[in-house]
């Protein structure tokens, strides 16, 4: 049998390819050969990048052999295909992109490829990142590696499937209104959205630019530290994009918590939630509690409020960032006799129902008449929803909560009813409409095995404390990650 | 009569679902059109709870990031790179994207 060196968390890795027991070759077929077994099964990436990443492997090798060796130099990853990765076909998993091949790599992917990374494939997502379950996907459904007849949770489905079934030892995912929270929940593995404006979104495909943020996926805290150190920092290229200093983020590890306020929103523990999911998140914090953390209860007044203006804000943009896709300069062409008809058929071919519903309801919500009513409505209640944060961060320094009201729903059963499917976002929406980051770790699974996540949030630019939290409680043995049996 | 009056209850009309559609560069089929009244109507009463909000006084949040926009030196940051971005078309004419005639 194979040496499984895929199992193998980042930070081990690194300090045995540092050390020359084992090499990016021998990490990256272990990954591919672990690929070519699950994904008939899994469906994780919509294209797999073997000859690319082994070449990649071989760079590495090169690079570490002469000393030079950066935090992800040699580590295989996986990367959401919605990130412009220059000679490799990116789909956003819509149909409407043809057989597009970047001529250039997004920021973050020119990053992290002067630190070494290797990546293995492009992996799946609900198209155009619009969705909770990976089930809108013109390449068809992942799914989760504890349970192939439930989701992985979306958008970032694939991402998180990927890293949950050692496919790879991390991955790029972006998040909206949850998508890389709610799939790393989904799927057990720790899932960062780091404060809007930490890292570049260039070559990212754009869904809602005032919610769009780039972050990893890892199977530990550190790990993820360590990717989103490598993907931040300022980029003259996203002029959206902040120009505060990177901290290392390893530093921030301490193991200590104590003195720690911890906020618990009492709208985030709601009637309706699995019993089993609040029974394990209070848990985790009590958990907290005994290694010193304080929790005090605090209040988001407007939660409930969320979901409903996301939906104007998102689609909005969404309408407007998808006006694009016209069949012209790239992607596929549906025939037609005239221009006006060539956008009408390609597009009416080339996008997905969901992403349709999400293009018309933002087109009307910013149509003349109608703009007040909704877009702008959905802009006043953005500002009620941020200063509820900031009222409860005068109290404490973070905030944990529940990433979802359950676990892994079954496959199928939320896509006829959309507003249901929104409602999963439910704990995450308001995350983005703050523009604060937040993080999803491990801490418990249901009776089936399911995981669950706990949420950290934290006020802006506070990724440090809300990583020395779930590295505290990732020490604390508060649960014990178990591989899923695929 | 039973139809019009089960319309009725529509947020939103078949004839808006397809000046939207016009808005949006979206050719649908009928029963899309139908499909998106239904879908559209149910999120346009879920989000008429925002209504329960006094936002007068409340102004808008349209951008969560630092403020100010960066600047730089007016200079030529990209190269020349017609092929590589031709690649991609889904029909060219030398250094051109062909399309259908537009002018009678």
């Amino acid at each position: 049998m194979g040496s499984e060196l895929n199992r193998l968390t980042i930070t081990e890795a690194r300090k045995r390819l540092r050390r020359r027991e084992i090499t990016s070759r021998e990490l990256t077929r272990d990954c591919l050969e672990r690929i070519a077994a699950v994904e008939p099964r899994l469906n994780a990436f919509i294209t797999v990048c073997e000859d690319e990443a082994m070449a990649q492997a071989d760079d590495a090798d090169r690079r570490l052999g002469q000393g030079d060796a950066p935090n992800l130099c040699g580590i295989p990853l996986g990367i959401k295909d919605i990130y412009c990765t220059r000679g490799v076909r990116t789909t956003c998993a819509s149909k409407i992109l043809g057989n597009f091949t970047p001529p250039f790599d997004a920021t973050v992917i020119e990053k992290l490829r002067a630190e070494g990374a290797v990546f293995v494939g492009k992996a799946n997502l609900d198209e155009f990142a619009m969705g909770s379950s990976t089930e809108n996907s013109a390449f068809g459904p992942t799914r989760n590696p504890y349970d192939l007849e439930r989701v992985a949770g979306g958008s970032s489905g694939g991402s998180a499937a990927a890293v949950a079934a050692d496919e790879c030892l991390a991955a790029l995912g972006t998040d909206t209104g949850g998508s890389i929270r709610l799939p790393a929940s989904f799927c057990g593995v720790v899932g960062i959205k780091p404060t809007y404006s930490r890292v570049s979104r260039y070559g990212v495909i754009a869904y809602a630019s005032t919610l769009d943020q780039v972050g990893p996926f890892a199977r530990t805290v550190r790990d993820a530290a360590m990717v989103l150190r490598a993907a931040a920092g300022a980029d003259p290229r996203d002029s959206t994009c902040s120009a505060r200093p990177v901290p290392d983020y390893e530093r921030a590890l301490t193991g200590e918590v104590r003195g720690m306020r911890i906020g618990v929103p009492k709208e985030y523990f709601v009637e309706g939630m699995d019993a089993t999911v609040e029974r394990t998140v209070r848990d985790a914090l009590k958990k907290l509690e005994a290694m010193g953390a304080r929790t005090v209860e605090i209040s988001l007044p407007h939660t409930g409020y969320a979901v409903a203006a996301y939906y104007l804000i998102a689609t909005a943009e969404a309408s407007a960032n998808l006006a694009r896709y016209d069949g012209v300069r790239y992607g596929m062409r549906a025939s037609a006799d005239n221009n006006i008809e060539l956008y009408n058929r390609t597009r009416a071919q080339g996008f997905g129902a969901e992403v349709k519903r999400r293009i018309m309801l933002g087109t009307f919500a910013l149509s003349a008449g109608y703009y007040d009513a909704y877009y702008l409505k959905g802009q006043k209640v953005r500002t009620l929803i941020r200063r509820d944060f900031e009222r409860a961060f005068e109290s404490c320094d973070l905030i944990a909560a529940p990433v979802a009201p359950t676990t892994a729903f079954r496959l199928g059963e939320k896509t006829d009813d959309p507003l249901q499917m929104y409602l999963s976002d439910i704990f995450t929406i308001s995350v983005n409409l703050a523009g604060l980051p937040g993080m999803s770790v491990p801490c418990g699974a249901d009776g089936r095995g399911m995981p669950i996540g706990l949420q950290l949030i934290g006020p802006p630019f506070a990724e440090e404390a809300i990583l020395r939290a779930g590295d505290a409680w990732e020490r604390s043995g508060g649960f014990a990650r178990r591989a899923p049996q695929l | 009569m039973l139809e019009s009056s089960a319309m009725a209850q529509e947020k939103i009309s078949l004839e808006q679902v397809r000046h939207v559609a016009r808005l949006a560069r979206l050719e649908l089929a009928p029963d899309e059109e139908r499909r998106l009244q239904i879908d559209m109507s149910e999120m346009l009463g879920y989000v008429d709870k925002l209504n329960e909000l006094d936002t007068d006084k409340v102004e808008p949040t349209a951008q969560v990031g630092e403020s100010g926009t960066p600047v730089r030196e007016d200079v030529v940051t990209n190269h020349p790179a017609a092929d590589a971005m031709l690649a991609n078309a889904p029909a060219r004419e030398g250094f051109f994207f062909k399309v259908p005639k537009i002018i009678e």
